[in-house]
């Protein structure tokens, strides 16, 4: 049964927050709450106040949490790295939603801005959450080439255009987990339920012509839990930066495993 | 080092109660309230075909206040689940799936929603 409440080790507004204000004079300034965990302090977790001057600041939400991090609290703790929208490391939960703090302009958001970490997973420290479920479950999926047939001795596995086609879009996945984390499905089974992310790459390995183990690759997916546990409630498509519609990907599995038994 | 157990990031308390799960969570909650709503259906059938006195203590309970409101709840519950399943099923056939579209299909889903729940609460009452 799903426990919708969070455990006491959890829950973070017990412990007051912390306020850092803006240097006097700013212009534009925008308030940003932020969660915060310290796993040596043996507290529990709380949310610090932010004021930033946004006259002085880039306009994303990565900017900001650059700019409090390098002029206001060095302690504050996320991942990113390209700050571009193609390596996924800044996937956080901005503004009660799911995106890359690096796409995410502060401008979008009305009011202060609540910024957490992904949401139902363990907590490393302050953003950072422990994917290493998330990735065990890519890895499930085997998302690689496998085949039977020897490749051809002169040249590589050839696909046509149209094939290619096909795995484009879910070959655009960046694993960044805002939508498996989005997911309530996958909040209440995170470990019998694969998760968006997951059943997007293993369809975008079912209908590549080139892979051999399509079979395989249903018997494993044919499971009340791993698939089925997506219910269509479609807060992975809202939530995916990349606009890559994972419940599609799903729904197409889902039509291949029936019509197989046709 | 002893370690101690990492604590679990807000999820409903923090996420945005977004059309998505709003329509999805009414999908569940009104199939559960239909399920009830049907055995109450069949105590009524029950009651009318033991005779008049059934049919007239239902009569007055249909007849109240409170009998008037459950049963257009019972109604209103029957279309959302109604027409959000076909939602379900347009999904289940692989189609509507772009945010855009899901968009569209939810917004026709609450119109579609109101209108025949007013319209059916209309006829029977009005």
């Amino acid at each position: 049964m799903a426990d919708f409440t969070l455990p006491a080790n959890s829950r973070y507004n017990e412990v007051p927050g912390r306020e850092f204000r803006a240097v006097a004079g700013a212009s534009r300034v925008k308030t940003f709450k932020i969660y915060r965990f310290d796993p040596d302090s043996g507290e529990k977790p709380r949310v610090d106040r932010y004021e930033v001057d946004l006259d002085r600041c880039g306009p994303m939400v990565l900017d900001a949490l650059i700019k409090i991090k390098s002029e206001l609290d060095p302690t504050l703790t996320f991942r990113r790295s390209c700050r571009e929208g193609i390596c996924g490391s800044c996937a956080m939960n901005i503004d009660g939603k799911n995106t890359l703090a690096c796409t995410k302009s502060i401008a979008d958001v009305k009011g202060n801005v609540n910024i957490f970490p992904l949401p139902h997973m363990p907590v490393v420290k302050d953003l950072v959450p422990d994917l290493t479920n998330f990735y065990a479950q890519y890895a499930a999926v085997k998302p690689w080439l496998q085949t039977r047939t020897p490749a051809p001795p002169d040249r590589e596995r050839l696909q046509s255009k149209e094939d290619q086609e096909k795995i484009d879009r879910p070959s655009a996945c960046i694993l960044c987990a805002c939508c498996s984390t989005s997911c309530p499905s996958y909040w209440w089974n995170p470990e019998r339920y694969l998760g968006p992310a997951a059943l997007l790459a293993a369809y975008r390995w079912i209908i590549d012509s080139r892979d051999e183990a399509t079979g395989e690759r249903l018997d494993f997916l044919d499971d009340a839990y791993r698939l089925y546990r997506c219910h269509t409630i479609m807060n992975c498509v809202e939530a995916c930066p990349k606009d890559l519609a994972p419940g599609k990907a799903i729904a197409e599995i889902k039509k291949l495993l029936v019509s197989r038994t046709l | 080092m002893n370690k101690r157990e990492r604590p679990l990031s807000p999820h409903l308390q923090v996420y945005k109660l977004e059309y998505t799960m709003a329509l999805s969570g009414g999908h569940r909650i009104s199939g559960i309230a239909l399920s009830v709503a049907f055995i109450a259906l069949v105590i009524c059938l029950a009651a009318l075909a033991a005779g008049p006195d059934g049919y007239n203590v239902i009569a007055g309970w249909l007849g109240s206040v409170f009998g008037k409101v459950l049963f257009s709840a019972a109604v209103t519950g029957f279309w959302y689940h109604f027409t959000t399943g076909l939602r379900h099923l347009r999904w289940d056939a692989g189609v509507g799936f772009e945010r855009a579209e899901a968009r569209r299909s939810a917004w026709v889903a609450v119109v579609v929603i109101v209108v025949l729940s007013a319209a059916s609460i209309c006829a029977i009452f009005c």
